[in-house]
């Protein structure tokens, strides 16, 4: 008997940390990343990792990025499991987005917007065509860039605030008034999805979604599996001041600001409610972090859900339980992981259905023959 | 984010049973509830843990919100203490848990958290087992929409179940469930035991340990209470049937360690090619083997 089936697990698991580690450090010839770089140079990827985390704290999720050697969804994971430990303190008030310093700002709904357009940081119309200088970036010229862009633009070229595209258009009567009164937003963290949910819910869901399973749901129902057929009125990034009420007063006070996207689509009209005139409806993303193209699919897929809530879905994308269920990273991806898990038990079962059926199969086979 | 602001570093500490006591008191109220109405999956509002759903992580919040200083807990996957999954979840509550004890012996815990498996020693009546579970809905076999299934359930409609168990045996002349065999608790609600052989099934009926079945990712959790009817869905003319290891010959095969001929058994095929049978629950294989030679000795 030298060799026993499932023992070593401990020495196993020690040595897989070990050969971990030693990945992420072997190029030693280059000094570790700093955290400060990971949130600055790769913004984007920092972004990407406090929306899908749901806890807006950029440095932690620098920290994530860097433990899990870029792995965007276990870096999301590991913030949600932070989460875990902290306790909610208070409910916010609703946050009004119309307060937001943008940094960028568009509309494909007019060529001109109350407030103008901004086209701000985007790759949207740069050529992607790799750029090799950046192989070999020069210090002194990197600092250079930000310098001199700082240097370069006036101070006074941003406004402060813009008024919402969507105001202009409920003001005209193309889109349908605000519901009066707003129900308490359904908060995810502390109670499970049970169908039927509220909008609320599928927002919440779908502003932690992992990007990748947000987009191809979204994209479903762009190609033909539905039919939102949007125009992006307003899509704009930017940072929200966070009002919360003061500890004695109750009043409200800015208590910091948070990065977030934020995407409003309006889609064609639908058959009107008694006397009431037909109106454009409309689609809400808004997540942490810059994510344009999260955003864009969550007010997409919010458009859709909405009917499907309605009208029952006709397609995927419009199937509350099938969108919701699945575009969470840190479900799906933990049970895709979750086969690589010993699952000996289970498949000596299999292998008893299997071998049992087969010899009832091969006895009646030969019973046939004789 | 601020350029001056520094990670509090001395803020990474955490409390014991690592979730936040809100957090725990939550799923004790759930588990009661789940108590009450045995079978009925209570939706829970599941935290993410630091390891991979479907890891355990809904058997995990049930273990640590019981656990207390005294209790003694005992993890296992695959029937082993030493499987890579148990020793992470067992070092995680020894990191997390301060003054709580661990063991591999069945009969010293106080909490058995498991996956796959139910020890092959009959539990008792201080013991609470917790089941790891990935579907928790025994129905999603026959329905994949689980606004569905809660109506089917809530009628105790299984007649989709029962036809596809029907269909089986006309196609195959066997149930080809293998594992997560459907099995109805209390006379109402059918549950999936999580992914325990049929060979475990039987060990659900009138336990005299109370059962607590966990899904985090699925977030539900659901209960055996002790001394409760569980009967694996059959027909009248068709029995249920646990997992056969007898050979060609008709021989029931013994364990190669301990040989136990009572016992569960993995399957091993070793670098030659040959297949030898080893029991899947090691703490009760090496019981045996200590037994034995105690005899030897004497």
């Amino acid at each position: 008997m030298s060799y026993v089936a499932i023992k070593g697990g401990k020495a196993a698991i020690d040595g897989a940390a070990g050969a971990t580690e030693y990945l992420r450090c072997k190029g030693s010839h280059e000094a570790p990343l700093t955290l400060a770089m990971i949130e600055e140079q790769l913004r984007l990827l920092t972004s990407r990792v406090v929306s899908e985390g749901g806890l807006y704290h950029p440095r932690l999720a620098a920290l994530a990025l860097k433990q899990f050697q870029g792995d965007t969804l276990e870096a999301a994971f590991a913030l949600r499991a932070y989460r875990s430990t902290k306790p909610r303190l208070l409910e916010s008030p609703v946050q009004d987005t119309s307060n937001m310093r943008c940094i960028r700002r568009i509309s494909s709904a007019f060529k001109e917007v109350p407030g103008g357009q901004y086209l701000g940081a985007t790759y949207d119309y740069a050529l992607r065509l790799l750029q090799l200088d950046l192989a070999k970036e020069d210090p002194a010229a990197f600092k250079a860039v930000a310098k001199n862009f700082l240097r370069d633009t006036p101070e006074t070229e941003l406004p402060d605030n813009f008024p919402k595209v969507i105001d202009a258009l409920r003001a005209e009567g193309l889109l349908p008034p605000l519901a009066p009164g707003r129900a308490a937003a359904f908060d995810i963290t502390r109670d499970p999805l049970v169908f039927p949910v509220p909008r609320s819910a599928a927002l919440a869901t779908m502003a932690r979604a992992e990007t990748g399973g947000l987009l191809a749901m979204a994209y479903s129902n762009m190609r033909g599996y539905g039919d939102v057929h949007p125009t992006v009125a307003e899509l704009r990034v930017g940072y929200l001041p966070v009002m919360l009420p003061h500890p004695v007063t109750g009043e409200l006070m800015e208590a910091g600001e948070v990065l977030i996207t934020e995407c409003e689509v309006v889609a064609m009209y639908e058959g009107a409610h008694g006397d009431e005139l037909p109106t454009f409806t409309l689609g809400y993303g808004a997540c942490f972090g810059h994510n344009e193209v999260k955003a864009i699919s969550m007010a997409i897929l919010d458009r859709a859900l909405q009917k499907g809530m309605r009208d029952g879905p006709s397609n995927p994308s419009e199937d509350p339980e099938f969108v919701l269920l699945h575009v969470d990273g840190v479900d799906s991806m933990g049970f895709a992981s979750h086969y690589k898990m010993p699952h000996y038990v289970t498949f000596q079962s299999d292998m008893d259905r299997l071998r049992t059926t087969q010899q009832k199969m091969q006895q009646k086979a030969s019973e046939a023959t004789t | 984010m601020n350029a001056h602001y520094e990670l509090p570093l001395e803020d990474a500490g955490y409390s014991f049973g690592f979730l936040d006591e809100y957090a725990k008191k939550e799923v004790r109220r759930c588990i009661l509830k789940a108590i009450a109405i045995p079978g009925y999956q209570t939706p829970y509002a599941s935290r993410e843990m630091p390891m991979g759903r479907g890891f355990g992580t809904g058997g995990l919040q049930l273990t640590l919100s019981l656990i207390g200083a005294g209790d003694t807990l005992k993890v296992i996957d695959q029937g082993s203490d030493d499987s890579v999954n148990a020793v992470n979840l067992r070092q995680f509550v020894q990191l997390t848990c301060p003054g709580v004890a661990v063991t591999e012996k069945t009969q010293e815990a106080t909490l058995i958290q498991s996956r796959h498996r139910i020890p092959e020693k009959m539990l008792t009546e201080q013991q609470i087992l917790v089941l790891q579970v990935p579907y928790p809905d025994a129905l999603v076999v026959v329905e994949p929409s689980e606004a569905r299934r809660k109506v089917m359930h809530g009628e105790a409609d299984y007649s989709r179940l029962l036809v596809k168990l029907y269909e089986d045996v006309v196609r195959f002349d066997e149930i080809t469930l293998s594992h997560r065999y459907p099995t109805r608790i209390n006379g109402h609600y059918v549950i999936d035991p999580s992914p325990i052989p049929r060979w475990d099934v039987p060990k659900l009926h009138q336990s005299p340990a109370l059962v607590l079945l966990g899904a985090g990712r699925e977030k539900k959790i659901y209960a055996v209470p002790p001394y409760t009817l569980a009967e694996p869905l059959v027909f009248d003319d068709i029995a249920f049937r646990v997992e056969d290891f007898r050979d060609a010959r008709g021989q029931r095969i013994a364990c190669r360690c301990c040989g136990s001929t009572v016992s569960f058994l993995d399957e091993l095929i070793d670098d030659a090619g040959r297949v030898t049978h080893q029991c899947s629950d090691s703490a009760y294989c090496e019981e045996q083997q200590e037994i034995h030679s105690a005899r030897k000795q004497a």
